[in-house]
């Protein structure tokens, strides 16, 4: 079934082009600017936002998204905040939405109620970096029963076996994580998670997205040679920390250049 | 069918995928030598030679008439190398990390008591070692650091979060996600994702093993009580394990009440105001907000301020295997120096919570019946921060 999200893929796909999705924690540096950044992302050119939910032990965090979420939650950001702000920026666009949130909250809010409440306010799917494929069966039937993206991973570690079996169910995008590590600025070589995602294809037909260690255009470029989208997160969040806004913007729009320049056909 | 790596509904992996091939991989090297006799051997020889193994089951006369009550044995897990129960893990780990031919080995501490036991384990096999430990303990624990750097370990100062053990836990977890080639990651306490909570326990129920034959050589029968202090729940787990299907024999973990329960300041997990959560891989009951963020536990105890716990510890409680409690940081500190006076043995201060139960349980227990303390720690460590607490200066 369609979402937001499938079609935006397929649009991009069917103009040759790659997809740029840009992390923003809710509440970094603040509620208001949290939701300001969101709209400067889409005119700059971010094809999918990741809602970043912050939590108390970001475990697959660099220190930058730690810092954003030490400071969300010094707001006093909560899960009825992060709703109010998806219903926020469905005031102003239509462009897909996913959570990225760690498992106990969601627990906590439940996870029926969380797909049905957050989906009503109009996101389309979520990434749950403690969750593996293991430990998400209840959750993954929950999610198909509504149609709403529960985003697999792939790894440079993620064998062939293993594809198939997490892949094989994907909807949305899989997110492939660069490199063995945490997000977050760095010097990676692409060819790894490359490979890796040439792989997939094997497996799957959903679309692939590649993040973690994504600072430039130059490493947007390498990191979407094999993928479908690029992920950037720790970029823009530093920007975002800082206050800065427009260059937030600025660094978007590079991106955005640099990969339609390197792949529009 | 029960999950692997399940306690009834508690456990599980709640870990990054880049971390699941490493899991993966323990997991079957775990199962491929837990059995095997060489490598039972050599776990045995290092407990035996190097460790100290087997403690005593020494019977506390002295106290025992203090409260004229059951007689009270204590498990003498503090005259162990390096001071605590710690060394049983870390040399069960160690062992495995070298079959697995890994290099590296890092863990993460608390009050340092687990990082002093890896280093030493490092050193001992050759193996390179990074400590992960919170600013704040770091500052607080400036003599186990030294200790750990003389072992030839490199202490990483962890300023992230709240800079104390469950920090220091989450960023040892992303180092090992960035080097997981080369290296073992040593966990402190039986908890994290499987196959830890089971691994830890196997290396730990020694303990428990050990108190069974010593009691029935001693006493010709079981005890009625056997009592450990609890934070993350190593030694209790290890205390209780033997015992899980033996109901005469009451198991009870002590918390840390901390400032007690009107501040709010304690790491009562289970028998407090913990839910069920999931923290560093696991779920099991955890010290968090409606929302579901965790909140810092606080004990005067280093080695107790965890806000999860076993999950294993968290399945005894709602099965009613165990029973877990608590005790203030005050009676805690009563019970360190009560023991130190009148059987001339210093005791952790985590040790120290569960001697502080004798206070409550003694009265209800009868001349013929028989308690044993797990005392997981020698208070050396501690006897800084105990003056301080009494308004003692030592210079």
């Amino acid at each position: 079934m369609e979402t937001r999200l499938t079609k935006k893929m397929a649009a991009l796909q069917a103009a040759g082009r790659k997809g740029l999705f840009v992390y923003i924690t809710v509440g970094v540096p603040d509620y208001e600017r949290s939701l300001a950044a969101v709209k400067i992302a889409v005119e700059n050119g971010a094809d999918v936002i990741e809602v970043g939910l912050p939590f108390s032990d970001p475990m697959a965090d660099g220190p930058v998204i730690q810092a954003a979420s030490v400071q969300a939650l010094k707001q006093g950001v909560n899960m009825q905040q992060e709703l109010d702000f998806v219903r926020a920026v469905r005031r102003f666009s239509d462009v897909p939405l996913v959570a990225m949130g760690y498992m106990n909250n969601i627990y906590h809010y439940g996870l029926e109620k969380f797909v049905t409440d957050f989906q009503a306010a109009g996101l389309d799917g979520a990434i749950i970096p403690d969750l593996p494929h293991e430990e998400s069966g209840e959750l993954r039937d929950i999610c198909a029963a509504h149609n709403f993206h529960l985003a697999e991973f792939i790894t440079p570690g993620t064998t062939p076996a293993r594809m198939e079996q997490t892949c094989k169910g994907a909807t949305g995008f899989i997110y492939c994580v660069s490199h063995n590590g945490v997000t977050g600025v760095g010097k990676v070589d692409y060819k790894q998670i490359g490979e890796v995602c040439e792989q997939a294809r094997n497996y799957t037909q959903t679309p692939l997205a590649v993040g973690f260690g994504i600072g430039s255009p130059e490493a947007a470029v390498a990191a979407a040679e094999h993928a479908d989208a690029v992920i950037v997160g720790s970029a823009v969040v530093g920007r975002l920390l800082k206050d800065e806004l427009p260059e937030a913007g600025t660094f978007i729009a590079s991106l955005r250049q640099a990969l339609d320049q390197a792949y529009c056909r | 069918m029960q999950k692997p790596g399940r306690f009834g509904q508690f456990g599980g992996q709640y870990v990054p995928e880049i971390v699941m091939p490493a899991l993966n991989e323990l997991e079957a090297a775990y199962n491929k030598y837990k059995d095997d006799p060489d490598f039972r051997k050599e776990f045995r020889y290092y407990l035996r030679e190097y460790a100290g193994r087997p403690t005593g089951l020494y019977y506390a006369d002295k106290l025992t008439q203090h409260y004229g009550k059951a007689r009270i044995f204590l498990k003498r897990e503090d005259l162990l190398h390096t001071g605590a129960h710690k060394i049983n893990n870390a040399l069960g780990q160690a062992l495995l990390a070298k079959r697995m031919g890994k290099k590296k080995i890092i863990a993460e501490t608390g009050a340092g008591q687990h990082g002093v036991a890896t280093a030493t384990v490092a050193a001992l096999f050759g193996m390179e070692c990074h400590v992960f430990m919170g600013e704040v303990d770091v500052e607080r624990q400036k003599l186990n650091v030294f200790r750990m750097q003389l072992l030839g370990a490199k202490v990483i100062p962890v300023s992230s979060g709240t800079g104390t053990l469950k920090d220091a836990t989450s960023e040892a977890i992303r180092y090992w996600a960035t080097h997981i080639e080369d290296t073992h990651y040593i966990i402190g306490s039986a908890v994290g994702p499987h196959p830890y909570p089971t691994m830890v326990r196997d290396f730990q129920k020694v303990i428990g093993e050990e108190i069974r034959a010593q009691a029935e050589e001693k006493i010709g029968k079981l005890p009625d009580y056997v009592i450990a202090c609890v934070g993350g729940g190593s030694n209790a787990i290890g205390t209780f394990y033997d015992f899980r299907n033996d109901a005469s024999v009451k198991k009870i973990g002590v918390e840390a009440g901390g400032r007690g329960d009107a501040t709010g300041d304690n790491a009562k997990t289970l028998s407090g105001t913990g839910e069920p959560g999931i923290l560093h891989g696991a779920y099991s009951y955890l010290l968090q907000t409606p929302d579901g963020q965790v909140v810092e536990a606080y004990s005067i105890s280093a080695g107790l301020d965890y806000p999860g716990v076993g999950p294993e510890h968290s399945f005894f409680k709602d099965t009613g295997i165990a029973e877990y409690v608590s005790v203030t940081d005050q009676e805690a500190l009563d019970a360190f120096q009560r023991l130190s006076r009148i059987e001339g043995i210093i005791p952790a201060m985590e040790s120290s919570h569960a001697l502080a139960y004798l206070e409550k349980l003694m009265p209800q227990t009868t001349p013929e019946q028989n308690v044993v303390v797990t005392l997981s720690g020698r208070g050396d460590k501690d006897v800084q921060m105990v003056a301080k607490a009494l308004g003692k200066e030592l210079d």
